[in-house]
């Protein structure tokens, strides 16, 4: 236990990458680990480019990472995990959203969404893909898109002694709380299937 | 049980075990949810947002004189904003605990410079308190209190972006109840006339010298001693980073209390160890007086002045041990935040856009974004405030200079305007302005996560305020022609600023139409859809910087997921390709 481990959660401003990180924080709390978590709030959160940081061990100093030191990463859209990529360590494991958002400077035609996102990534790091947008949509609600990267980032995590689904119980609202069961369980079989 | 929170949440828990009782602020990040925290324990305590830092600043001084706890929070501009009461407070003193908290936010994730707040302490002549942690934002919030009454002096509670929004296990104890102490007269100290001001001076600095003495022996300051070779003074944030850099086997003498600082501690510690490195984000604030000292010690000539530590950089930039990473392939674009789609910020920002010759002073909230390409529409951002402002000595320039061509326009949004555009809007009055001062009010203080504020008609702990008018505000200041106009419907916008500047009396625009965002409010969202057979893709549309639109395959696209249907871009079409859809 006395590892620290640390995962990148990154994205655009409004994913969902802070639920999601919460979750996570509270499974890990359970199995009694000492954890830290670091967000950004205030001006990236609109439409800009955000990341949460999540670290647990038996003693955690800092909450926050720089380069070469993330165990795991976890993109909500591709574009970003090519952005964080300098944090991950080398044998790092990213679990990638193949999911686009085009930026206000793609947009405007300022600058081109560069191609070959996902392949770069996988050509170069361990990576779990994952059509997260499409499975969510056809558990009926695109939101829960987080969710379903949250259970594929488990299987990668393989930490079997958290009981991730009692977990999300606590953690999210009740209203929702079917749907992002469903996609956690999606997510989960659609990692174990790549 | 231990709780997960943030610096920020655990810092309101802390004030309020610590007893507090008057509570004012303004929002501000990375401040702003400490008070958002508050507002759960309003049986105990009373917190208000004040309509700027300076207010909230003089109203926790009033409730410390008055004889009960108090606190105010801000970010580290607001201290700017706030130095004046301050600086006179520290001589003053106060009667019951009076904690400032000061937010710091190295890297500037959200702010418009990099101050580092830890000089006004020494400047202010104010103790001043740095958490590292949650717990410790907890626990010295409690402490602060104690240090403040015991001293008879404001403290200064410095915390920075990390500590803030970083998420620890803390442990709760129950609320201590601080006595009231009742009211006494007392002119000679409270009352800042200079003879007594001459007098004060010379008591804090009395003040802070007991306090350096008592520094040695705080509680707050720790050595964990190790081995000999390697030692490290540090503080807040820094300390979380260090003890993971530094190989085990390294000393370190961690500072909670950082001003006094206090030197015998530092200096028996110095001579404990063999090589002495001093680790502190932004400015060489304790290296410095460690210097001064006689200490020999490494700092900042290798962590450097700039920007945010990490682990990773102290290892890179202390023993040039680079983390090994790998480059991908291909090369991200930038992806910065912009405004939201259906702001109503960006009719008035496209409207600007369209003439070459309006010149646009900006100022701080969501509407700074309205300087993002394409719009490009603000020449200016200083501070709060400042929007009106500098636009106002732009104007005297383009008229002194006889540059006829230029109209100027000074935006601030609603909360700015009663944090400290009043007053500008009084000097444009009062100076004869050639410029349109505009106030865009979306109804909320939106950047820092809707906050309510004198125009809201709401107050923190959630009761029904006056809602102050800012038409009435602007009226009664001597503008005849206040136009309000919403600036989504781009006709009536463009109407707006040409009725404002053929206006023969003094004019101003209030943009109108509340934050899209704001909960309370039932908002009119659609979908708007691109006819493809109608489109001639000739990106006019993309020319109102909406994050939903978007080209694709040669013709104007809207993403669903996104858009609301403002129908801005609709109205930008010339062939009408972009409809509502009903």
């Amino acid at each position: 236990m006395s590892e620290v481990k640390s995962i990148l959660l990154v994205g655009v401003g409004g994913q969902g990458a802070i639920l999601t990180a919460k979750v996570l924080v509270n499974g890990l709390m359970k199995a009694g680990y000492d954890v830290k978590m670091s967000e950004v709030h205030g001006m990236s959160q609109r439409g800009g480019s955000v990341s949460t940081q999540v670290r647990w061990g038996e003693k955690v100093y800092s909450p926050l990472i720089g380069d070469g030191a993330a165990d795991y990463m976890v993109a909500f859209e591709k574009m970003e995990a090519v952005r964080y990529a300098n944090f991950l360590k080398p044998e790092g494991v990213a679990v990638i959203n193949d999911y686009e958002i085009a930026s206000a400077t793609t947009a405007s035609g300022q600058f081109q969404y560069p191609e070959g996102c996902l392949e770069a990534m996988q050509n170069t790091f361990k990576t779990f893909p994952l059509k997260a947008g499409e499975i969510a949509m056809s558990l009926g609600n695109p939101k829960c898109m987080n969710i379903v990267l949250f259970g594929a980032l488990t299987h990668v995590l393989g930490l079997e002694q958290i009981d991730w689904e009692t977990v999300i119980r606590e953690t999210v609202p009740a209203k929702f709380l079917d749907l992002n069961l469903r996609a956690y369980h999606a997510g989960l079989e659609a990692a174990k299937a790549v | 049980m231990k709780h997960l929170l943030s610096g920020n949440e655990a810092a309101a828990r802390g004030a309020y075990e610590g007893g507090v009782k008057v509570c004012s602020a303004y929002p501000g990040t990375p401040s702003t949810e400490i008070f958002e925290n508050l507002p759960q324990y309003k049986d105990s305590l009373y917190c208000e947002w004040a309509p700027n830092e300076k207010v909230a600043t003089e109203v926790a001084i009033g409730a410390a004189l008055g004889g009960v706890r108090s606190l105010t929070a801000m970010k580290h501009v607001g201290v700017n904003v706030a130095a004046d009461p301050i600086f006179t407070a520290a001589y003053n003193g106060v009667d019951k605990g009076f904690v400032i908290v000061s937010a710091d936010d190295p890297s500037m994730h959200s702010s418009q410079n990099e101050q580092d707040n830890r000089h006004y302490a020494r400047a202010a002549r104010l103790p001043m308190v740095e958490p590292s942690d949650s717990q410790e934002c907890l626990d010295f919030m409690k402490a602060a209190f104690e240090l403040s009454e015991k001293w008879r002096i404001p403290v200064l509670y410095r915390v920075t972006t990390r500590v803030c929004h970083s998420k620890s296990l803390v442990e709760f104890s129950d609320r201590q109840e601080a006595s009231y102490e009742p009211f006494v007269r007392n002119v000679a100290t409270r009352v800042s006339t200079p003879a007594n001001a001459y007098r004060n001076h010379a008591t804090v600095e009395k003040k802070m010298e007991e306090m350096a003495e008592y520094g040695n022996t705080c509680p707050l300051n720790k050595v964990e001693m190790a081995d000999t070779k390697i030692g490290v003074i540090t503080a807040g944030i820094a300390y979380q980073y260090a003890k993971e850099a530094f190989p085990e086997g390294t000393s370190f003498l961690k500072l909670g209390l950082t001003n006094p600082m206090p030197m015998g501690l530092v200096k028996d510690f110095a001579s404990k160890v063999e090589k002495l490195y001093v680790i502190e984000e932004l400015d060489p604030f304790m290296e410095e007086q460690i210097k001064a000292a006689g200490i020999q010690c490494v700092g900042k000539e290798l962590t450097g002045l700039l920007y945010e530590l990490n682990p990773q950089l102290l290892k890179e930039r202390l023993f040039n041990e680079k983390p090994a990473t790998k480059s991908v392939a291909v090369n991200p674009v930038p992806r910065p935040p912009v405004l939201c789609p259906g702001c109503p910020h960006r009719g008035f920002f496209y409207t600007m856009s369209k003439n070459k010759n309006f010149v646009v002073g900006g100022d701080i909230g969501c509407y700074t974004l309205g300087c993002a390409a394409p719009l490009n529409a603000l020449d200016s951002v200083v501070c709060m405030g400042g929007g009106f402002t500098v636009a106002m000595g732009m104007s005297k320039a383009f008229e002194i200079a006889g540059e006829t061509q230029k109209k100027v326009f000074g935006v601030v949004g609603d909360s700015t305007f009663f944090h400290s555009g009043m007053t500008g809007a009084a000097e444009i009055i009062y100076n004869k302005g050639n410029m349109i001062p505009v106030v865009l009010d979306n109804s909320i203080t939106g950047m820092t996560g809707h906050q309510d504020n004198p125009g809201s008609g709401y107050t923190l702990q959630g009761d029904i305020a006056e809602a102050i008018k800012i038409e009435d505000v602007l009226k009664s200041l001597g503008y005849q022609n206040v136009i309000i106009v919403d600036p989504q419907d781009l006709k009536a916008m463009q109407k707006a600023v040409d009725d404002a500047l053929a206006s023969t009396v003094p004019a101003a625009i209030i943009t109108r139409r509340p934050c899209l965002l704001i909960k309370r409010i039932k908002h009119d969202i659609g979908q708007c859809v691109v006819d493809t057979d109608k489109c001639i893709g000739c990106k006019k549309c993309l020319k109102v910087g909406c994050p939903a639109v978007m080209m694709k395959d040669g013709k104007s696209s809207i993403d669903p997921t996104l858009c609301v249907g403002c129908t801005v871009c609709a109205q930008v079409c010339p062939v009408g390709a972009i409809s509502r859809k009903e």
